[in-house]
Formats: structure tokens, C-alpha cells, sequence
């Protein structure tokens, strides 16, 4: 059933809107994000960059009066279709938060915990290993694993929550400002990470930051509040990072962008 | 790409593992559930039950006959016939007490008709049933009561009739009322208020804007959370040992020239009550008083008010309603409160209204417990009817508090 | 009003004075509120001296000595026996089986309200908790006597005694009930939204999430709910009282009536007791133990919720 024919995007949405109550906090998205490729979402804050993030994994669905219209497809299905489980969807599309998030347990329990209730049937020692070095932070904690997670720094934290999201072989990684709360050193090395991970993952990160879009990201999506002041974001251009960063073509990217907008 | 992901179940087995998950989490969700069912349950069993036993059927026999002393039916006398049979038939001694607590020309009808069955007919309770029962096997109840008490007469009863709130104690079930104990719990509810409200407001007041973070303010703000877990009990010893007996002159009041009393009196039992409810109060007005926003302080402070300035015009203002609802949950504490006021010696046999701080008090928790633990079916149907006006009680109060915390919500 | 003006033209027509000046109203009304505030410290040290005053007399009585109060089994203080043991056991056992009702219960409670109730569902379920907790303890008493005990009587035969430890402990628990879901959901809630995120993006369940990830990390807020609720049940006088049984006995059988500490003080002072007597002092010294235990089990309690607290802000 997976291999018949191997589609060429990671994930495409179709016309999509995200709606809290009537109000539509993101509006007519349409973009197909390439495998195995770094892409950043990029805006002023409050544009709804991590609204359209959480609806990649439905994550959105805690927030009550929260709704979709239009289509995300994962391999030609629609994720908001009637009879997708949103658990299946987040066991397939990880995510990686803003604040580092370990679970009170132990480093060892934080990566096992997910395979377990997953159904993982293989060796445990050996996955936990592999999603530690995965995550750059086996050698910093391969005598710890019994200790609590909180121990660690916030950056081992966040890498270690890396960790735990790679364990469970997602198809994609969903990063929102993934480094915000960190030093620069434990950024650059979450960064450094994302290069290594994009040989067998696709990432869709959010940042704020726009030299990290650039220096990570091979493509990236622009968003914007819409024109009509009606405080609704959506994807106003979506490219090659080079592009985008270089030769916009929307007059609203270049000026953010080039640091004269926000 | 990568070996791992082999290890995962894929397509059906992931479906059926999926589904296995949801099962066991349905399963479990029900099994919370079942906790409030269950809690649900408790209570509507606990209404019932004493709904149950404040209503049924009443089997008695009459004493003495009624045609012992008037040849008509007892419905039909008016009240000077009334009057006539217990005059002919009271002993003088007790004609004249009866007449001494309230004339008997000014009594009213239907109490002159209960003093005749009460004092000369005398009612003699055989049986009681249940409500339920009483509906269920009436047919049953009334061949028993055939073949067991010929003589008893069977009446379906409400115990709990306006009557019954009006009349004093008595020693027969039949005739006893809620009177001096409503009284008695509202006297000391009272005092507790009066000597808690403004300490407790104080001290909150105290923690809240003026106390700087000190050991000293530390210790009084966990010995106030402290306070608030005491068990009663002790609240009652400490009563007994400081306001019954340390103070006995001060609230037996013979300080003031009252004599013929010791220190058990409401003004003891109103001041163990209070310090019972202080930390409530306390703790309660101190959240009033943090939800007033600091803004508002700020404003004050900027027009050059003092400290208590503040507190007076702007501060306590906008807390009160916060700081009454509290209050009024401590004072419903404070009715339903039963150990320590058999600690500090509440009477259970009192058939005269309070007068003061004083007297001897009863109170309405103390009745239901002595009623509760006879060993008589009837003294059952009285405590569930006291029950059930102590509830009524409460729940007003509540659903007062409620309204109150409804308005002060709306307001920020 | 008067004085107000005077104030306000001194100030706009002397010179610029700002050194701090006496305001003996506002010092005497300070002075009121912090004697109000100090007031609940002399409360506890009242609680303490008159409680160790009277227990002190108690364990100063020649006959009363430290073997008999351990060592013996039987509780008479009129007649020479003072075995606190019978007192004590009857205490735990329901105690204990309070805190079997209710700790599970309200748990699972509190793990429905907090994790799987819509609001609406919530605000029509807590009332209903807060009912239960508002009722006076004499009421369920009664419950205990003439519901509980029928019922259990029904189920178990005529083994269970009219009073009994089984039918007070399990409406004690039914009482204690509200207490433990409340503060356990106010455990849970307090749970940060980014673990129940965290473990929802690695595709767990909602039961999963709630069980595996909210409740271990909660689980110091209900030790804390639990120790609360064991302090609740080993002070609660009036179901005992009622439902219990009045007489010491030292049994650990649930079908048997046997008097708790609390249940006895109530019985021994609800009656004519005369001060200065053992039974009097005795009385005291049962309060004072009940008294530190409640105290110990409180401040751990509070402790726990205090660490908690810091550990997610």
C-alpha cells in the first residue's frame, strides 16, 4: 500500500484555513513542502506561524472552538479527513516545542516511553542509544540515563526532546522556535542537529529569528497578516531560502526581511 | 533508511494496536466516571434516607381514651371545651406552670389542643415506617398493625410541619419541635460572627498589606493554614478548658450579677465557634483582598494617601463582597459544627427559649445527634426532620454566597 | 471633613516639609490589625498549653504510667485502666477504610474532571462534589447508622453489630471524598499544558497522556491530598460518634463496634464530668495526641504542596 507510488511532496495543504471560533487565524495556505528538506516558516509575531505549525500535526485540536477547512495531505491523505485518527497523525509528524518539555521521568524512561506506547517491538537499549547519538547527546549523558531529565541543561533538554521525537520514526519533525528559550551555543548546535536530521527526516521549523531561517532552511514561507487589516495571516511567498532572502519578489518580504518592517 | 522503523507496527497491526490502546482507555475512562456515579449515588441516598424517614406511616394508641374526657370527637371541640378539659383534668400545679409560660385564654386553638393530648391523652407510638414503605406496602403495614395493635390507630404522617418548627423540646417525639435549638444555633452563630468577622478581617488585612516577608509573619501565615486543619474536637476541648471553665466568671456571667449558671453557656459555645472559623475567615478574606488589583492601590498611594487610607476608601470596599461570602461559608460551617459543641456542653433537654448569652443553650446539629442515637424509630423521623431544616438552612446560605461570588466575578 | 482642610492648607501654604511626621491614628490601627494577626498564634500556643496541662496532670497520676498506656489493651480511666490501645486501633481502622473509599474514588474523580470532562460537563459535576462536602458530618451520622448499617448488614449478614467500624468508615470516606478529587485536580490542573503537549506529540492518547505523563507528575499534590485526607479522617467526631460504637474495644474487625479517640471524647464530655478528675485530664491527653498528629500530618501536607508549587513556576 505505501510504495506503489512515491508522491513528491512531504506534505501539501490545499486552500487551507484555521479558524478559532468564526475568526480564521490563517487563511488560504496553499504549499507543498519537499522531503527531506529544512523549511522555515518565517513572519512578524501574531501572524499565526505556529498556528499553521500545530495544524500540521493536529495539534490545534485541544483548542476548543478550533477548526480546519481545505486539506493537509500526508501521502495523498487528508489529515482533517473524516476517518484519520489525530494520534496516528502525531506518531507520524513530531514535534519539537518552543520550551524544552522532557517528562518527569528519567532521560532513559523519555525516549522509551514513547516506542513503548507505540508498540515498538525491538531492543530498547539499542533505540534509545541510537536516538540519543541521533540527537548529538549520547556522550554528553550515556552515565546518566537513569537520572531525572530535569537534571539536564535547558539545551540537553531540548535535544533530549529531539531525541525522544526521533525514536519514534516520525515521517516529519515539527519545530516551533525550537531554540528560542536557549543560549547561543546550545542554538547552534540544535542547528547543527537539523542538518544531520534532514538526511532522514523532513523538518518544518518556525523561528523568529530570520538569520537561523537562513543559515538552516532550504525553503522558506513568508507569512504576513493579510492586507485588509481583517488580522488574519497567511503565506504571502514561498520559496528557496535564497530566494526569499535575496531576490523576494513580494515588496512586504523584502522589507522584512532586509529589517525595515516589525 | 532507517532499521528502526521496522520495530513499529505498520497498516492492520498498527490498526489493531491502535484500537486495543483506545479499548483499554475507554475502559478506564468509564471506571473515572463510575467514581462521580457513585459519589452521585452517596448523596441521593443520603437525601433519600432522610427524606425517607421524615415521612410514613405512624401506628399509636391512645393512653387514655378520649371519652374519658369529652363525649364528642376530639376534632370537633372548640377552644373553650378545650379549655374546660384541662382545667377539669390538669393537676393545679401544672395548670398553673403551663399558665405561668403563656395565659392559657391566650393560647391559640390548636395549642391547647396539643397540650390535651400531650398531657391527658397521651399518645403512645408503637411503630413507624418508612416513607417508601409506607407507599409500597401500605396494604401489608395496615394488616400488621390489625393483627399486632388492635387498638392503635394508623396514620400517614409528616414529621417535619410548621409546628414542628415552632415548638420548644419535649421528651415525646410526637410533640417535640426545632424552636430553642434554631434559636440556640442562631444565637451562637451570632457571637462566633461578631468575635471572628472583625479579628478575622483584621488579620487578613494584616498579612496582605501590611506585613513585610519576616519569620515572624511566615510563622503566623502557616499557623493560620494550621489552624484551619484542627480537628473541631479540639476546638471543643480548648473551649471547655479556657471559655467554660478558665473564664467560667466572665461567661456564666456572673461578672454581671446573672446567678444560677456556669460557664456552659451560648457566649462559651459562640466563642469556641468563632475561633473555629477564624482561619475560614481569614484565609478567605485574604484571597478577597488579593483579587482587589494592585493598580488600584498604586492610584491611591499616587494621590498621597496613607497606607490605611488606602485600605479604608479603596481596598476593603472592593473586597467586602468577597470577604461576606466568606463569611457566610464559615457561618455555615459553624451551624453544621456538632463535636465541639457537645464538648463545651451544649444541654440537650432545654424547652425555654434562649434569653441572652447566658443561658443554656441547645442547638440544632446537638438535637439531631441525641434524636439519631435513641433507640426509637420516632426520634429518627424527628432527627430526619431536623435534617432536612438544617439543609434547607445551609443550602440558603450557599446558594446566597453563590449570588454573592457571581457579582464580585462580574465585576473585574 | 474639617480636618481634612486643615491638612490640606498647611500643605500648600508652609513651607516644603517632607520628614516623616507621627500619625498616631494610623500607628494604633496597625497596631490593632497586627494584634488581630498574632491573635491566631496565641490560639495554637492556648491549643498547646492547655491541652499539655491537662495531659501533663494525666501522665503525673502515680497509677498512670508508660507501660500501662502502651503495653495495656484496655481503656477505663474511672477504674484504673488506661490502655490507649483500643482507642487508637479503632481510630486506624476507620481511618483506613475511609481512606480505601475515598482515596480511590477521588482520584479517579478528579483524573475525570480535570482530563476527560468537557467544561460544561464540569461545572454540572462539581456542584455536586461541593454539595457533598457542605453536608454537616452529624448528617452523615445518621446515614452511617440507619442507611450504611442496614445495607451492610443485608450484604454481610448478622456478623455486622448494629454499630460498627465498616459503616462509619466507608461514610467517612464518602465524606473525605470531595476533599481528596478537589485537590487532586488541582494537582493535575497544575500540570504545565507542555508536558500533556509533549507526550500528545509522540501520537500517545489522551489516557495514555493522563495516566503514563499528568499523573506521575502530580503525584506529590495527591500525597499531599492523601495526607490531608487521613488528618480529615482521624479527627472527624460525629460519624464516629454515631455510627462507631461507644465503648472501647480493641478489635481490628470492621463488623465490631469499637469507640474511636475522637468518639470517646465526645461520649466522656457529653455527659456530667467533673473537672479534676482522671477522666477529665484523660480526655485531654486523647485531644493532645490527636492534636500533634493532625499537626505533623498538616505540615507535611503543606510542605508537599509548597515544593510542588515552585517546582512549575
Amino acid at each position: 500500500m505505501e510504495n506503489i507510488q512515491t508522491p513528491e511532496y512531504a506534505i501539501e495543504t490545499k486552500n487551507l484555513f484555521i479558524f478559532y471560533g468564526s475568526f480564521p487565524a490563517v487563511s488560504e495556505v496553499n504549499m507543498r513542502i519537499e522531503k527531506q528538506k529544512v523549511t522555515a516558516i518565517i513572519g512578524p509575531s501574531g501572524c499565526g506561524k505556529s498556528t499553521l505549525l500545530r495544524a500540521f500535526n493536529r495539534m490545534n485540536d485541544f483548542v476548543p472552538s478550533s477548526y480546519v477547512t481545505g486539506e493537509i495531505l500526508l501521502q495523498g491523505q487528508n489529515l482533517y479527513g473524516k476517518d484519520i485518527d489525530p494520534v496516528e497523525v502525531r506518531r507520524k509528524i513530531g514535534m519539537v516545542f518552543q520550551k524544552p518539555n522532557p517528562f518527569p521521568k528519567s532521560i532513559y524512561e523519555n525516549i522509551s516511553w514513547g516506542a513503548k506506547i507505540n508498540g515498538f517491538k525491538g531492543n530498547m537499549d539499542e533505540l534509545v542509544e541510537q536516538s540519543l547519538r541521533g540527537a548529538a547527546l549520547w556522550e554528553e549523558v550515556k552515565d546518566k540515563l537513569k537520572k531525572s531529565a530535569y537534571e539536564l541543561s535547558g539545551g540537553q533538554q531540548q535535544r533530549l526532546c529531539i531525541a525522544r521525537t526521533i525514536a519514534i520514526q516520525p515521517e516529519i519533525i515539527l519545530m516551533d522556535e525550537p531554540a528560542s528559550a536557549l543560549d547561543p551555543i546550545s542554538t547552534l548546535r540544535i542547528e547543527e542537529l537539523m542538518q544531520e536530521l534532514k538526511q532522514n527526516y523532513t523538518i518544518i521549523i518556525v523561528t523568529h529569528n530570520m538569520q537561523q531561517a537562513a543559515r538552516v532552511s532550504d525553503y522558506t514561507a513568508m507569512m504576513m497578516l493579510e492586507k485588509d487589516g481583517s488580522r488574519s495571516g497567511t503565506v504571502i511567498e514561498f520559496s528557496e531560502t535564497k530566494k526569499i532572502f535575496t531576490n523576494p519578489k513580494d515588496k512586504r518580504t523584502e522589507d522584512y526581511v532586509t529589517g525595515r518592517f516589525g | 533508511m532507517n532499521p528502526n522503523r521496522d520495530h513499529y507496527p505498520k497498516g492492520e497491526a498498527l490498526h489493531r494496536s491502535l484500537s486495543r490502546r483506545y479499548r483499554s482507555a475507554s475502559i478506564w475512562q468509564t471506571l473515572f466516571f463510575s467514581a462521580l456515579v457513585i459519589a452521585i449515588l452517596s448523596l441521593a441516598a443520603l437525601l433519600y434516607n432522610v427524606v425517607d424517614g421524615a415521612f410514613g406511616y405512624v401506628a399509636f394508641e391512645y393512653k387514655n381514651d378520649p371519652s374519658e374526657f369529652t363525649s364528642k370527637a376530639l376534632d370537633d371541640l372548640n377552644k373553650q371545651e378545650l379549655l374546660d378539659i384541662l382545667t377539669t383534668n390538669l393537676s393545679s400545679g401544672a395548670f398553673k406552670k403551663l399558665d405561668n409560660e403563656k395565659a392559657m385564654e391566650k393560647r391559640s386553638k390548636s395549642d391547647l389542643y396539643t397540650l390535651v393530648l400531650e398531657r391527658l391523652i397521651q399518645i403512645d407510638t408503637k411503630q413507624t415506617w418508612s416513607m417508601t414503605d409506607s407507599i409500597f406496602r401500605s396494604s401489608e403495614i395496615k394488616a400488621e398493625v390489625a393483627k399486632k395493635y388492635p387498638d392503635a390507630k394508623l396514620e400517614f404522617r409528616s414529621w417535619l410541619t410548621p409546628v414542628f418548627l415552632t415548638t420548644p423540646m419535649s421528651s415525646k417525639a410526637e410533640f417535640a419541635g426545632v424552636r430553642t435549638a434554631i434559636l440556640g444555633s442562631l444565637w451562637m452563630v451570632g457571637i462566633a460572627i461578631l468575635f471572628a468577622l472583625p479579628i478575622g478581617t483584621g488579620a487578613a488585612i494584616y498579612l496582605q498589606e501590611y506585613a513585610s516577608k519576616n519569620f515572624l509573619n511566615r510563622v503566623i501565615q502557616t499557623n493560620i493554614n494550621n489552624l484551619a486543619g484542627v480537628p473541631s474536637i479540639v476546638y471543643g476541648m480548648l473551649g471547655l478548658a479556657i471559655f467554660v471553665r478558665a473564664l467560667e466568671p466572665f461567661t456564666s456571667g456572673s461578672m454581671f450579677g446573672v446567678t444560677d449558671s456556669n460557664g456552659r453557656t451560648i457566649l462559651s459555645a459562640g466563642l469556641t465557634m468563632g475561633t473555629l472559623v477564624l482561619p475560614l475567615i481569614i484565609i478567605n478574606a485574604q484571597e478577597a483582598i488579593k483579587a482587589v488589583p494592585d493598580s488600584l492601590r498604586q492610584a491611591a498611594f499616587g494621590v498621597g494617601a496613607t497606607r490605611w487610607q488606602t485600605v479604608w476608601h479603596h481596598v476593603l470596599p472592593n473586597a467586602l463582597p468577597g470577604i461576606l461570602t466568606g463569611s457566610i461559608l464559615a457561618v455555615s460551617r459553624a451551624i453544621g459544627e456538632t463535636a465541639p459543641l457537645i464538648v463545651v456542653g451544649a444541654s440537650t433537654f432545654i424547652s425555654l427559649d434562649p434569653e441572652g448569652p447566658f443561658s443554656k443553650f441547645t442547638a440544632l446539629p446537638i438535637q439531631i445527634y441525641q434524636w439519631t442515637t435513641r433507640a426509637q424509630s420516632e426520634f429518627h423521623s424527628i432527627a430526619a426532620s431536623a435534617i432536612i431544616v438544617l439543609l434547607i438552612l445551609l443550602l440558603s446560605l450557599n446558594a446566597t454566597a453563590v449570588l454573592l461570588r457571581n457579582r464580585v466575578q462580574r465585576k473585574y | 471633613m474639617k480636618q481634612e482642610n486643615t491638612i490640606m492648607e498647611n500643605k500648600i501654604f508652609r513651607p516644603l516639609d517632607l520628614k516623616k511626621k507621627m500619625r498616631p491614628a494610623e500607628s494604633i490601627i496597625q497596631s490593632l490589625l497586627f494584634i488581630s494577626g498574632v491573635l491566631s498564634i496565641f490560639i495554637t500556643v492556648a491549643i498547646v498549653y492547655e491541652l499539655g496541662k491537662e495531659a501533663l496532670l494525666f501522665f503525673n497520676n502515680p497509677d498512670v504510667t508508660f507501660a500501662k498506656f502502651f503495653g495495656t489493651t484496655q481503656w477505663q480511666p474511672g477504674i484504673g485502666l488506661f490502655g490507649i490501645w483500643p482507642l487508637v486501633t479503632s481510630t486506624l481502622v476507620t481511618s483506613f477504610i475511609a481512606m480505601f473509599v475515598s482515596l480511590p474514588l477521588g482520584l479517579a474523580a478528579a483524573l475525570f474532571l480535570s482530563e476527560y470532562a468537557s467544561p460544561k460537563a464540569r461545572s454540572a459535576l462539581k456542584p455536586i462534589l461541593e454539595i457533598l462536602a457542605g453536608i454537616p458530618t452529624v448528617v452523615y451520622g445518621y446515614f452511617a447508622l440507619l442507611f450504611m448499617t442496614p445495607l451492610l448488614q443485608k450484604i454481610f449478614g448478622d456478623g455486622v453489630e448494629v454499630y460498627n467500624m465498616l459503616s462509619a468508615g466507608i461514610v467517612m470516606g464518602i465524606m473525605i471524598l470531595p476533599l481528596i478529587s478537589s485537590m487532586s485536580e488541582d494537582a493535575l490542573s497544575a500540570v504545565p499544558r507542555a508536558l500533556r503537549e509533549g507526550a500528545y506529540a509522540m501520537g500517545a492518547t489522551k489516557f495514555e497522556t493522563s495516566i503514563q505523563v499528568v499523573l506521575p507528575a502530580a503525584l506529590s499534590g495527591i500525597g499531599a491530598a492523601l495526607i490531608i485526607g487521613i488528618s480529615r479522617a482521624v479527627g472527624e467526631t460525629m460519624i464516629v460518634a454515631v455510627a462507631a460504637g461507644s465503648g472501647p474495644n480493641f478489635t481490628f474487625n470492621p463488623f465490631k463496634a469499637a469507640e474511636t479517640m475522637t468518639g470517646h471524647i465526645a461520649r466522656i464530655s457529653g455527659g456530667d464530668l467533673s473537672y479534676n478528675s482522671i477522666d477529665y485530664n484523660s480526655l485531654f491527653a486523647i485531644a493532645l495526641m490527636l492534636f500533634l498528629v493532625t499537626l505533623v500530618l498538616n505540615l507535611i501536607s503543606q510542605g508537599i504542596i509548597n515544593r510542588f508549587r515552585q517546582r512549575y513556576e
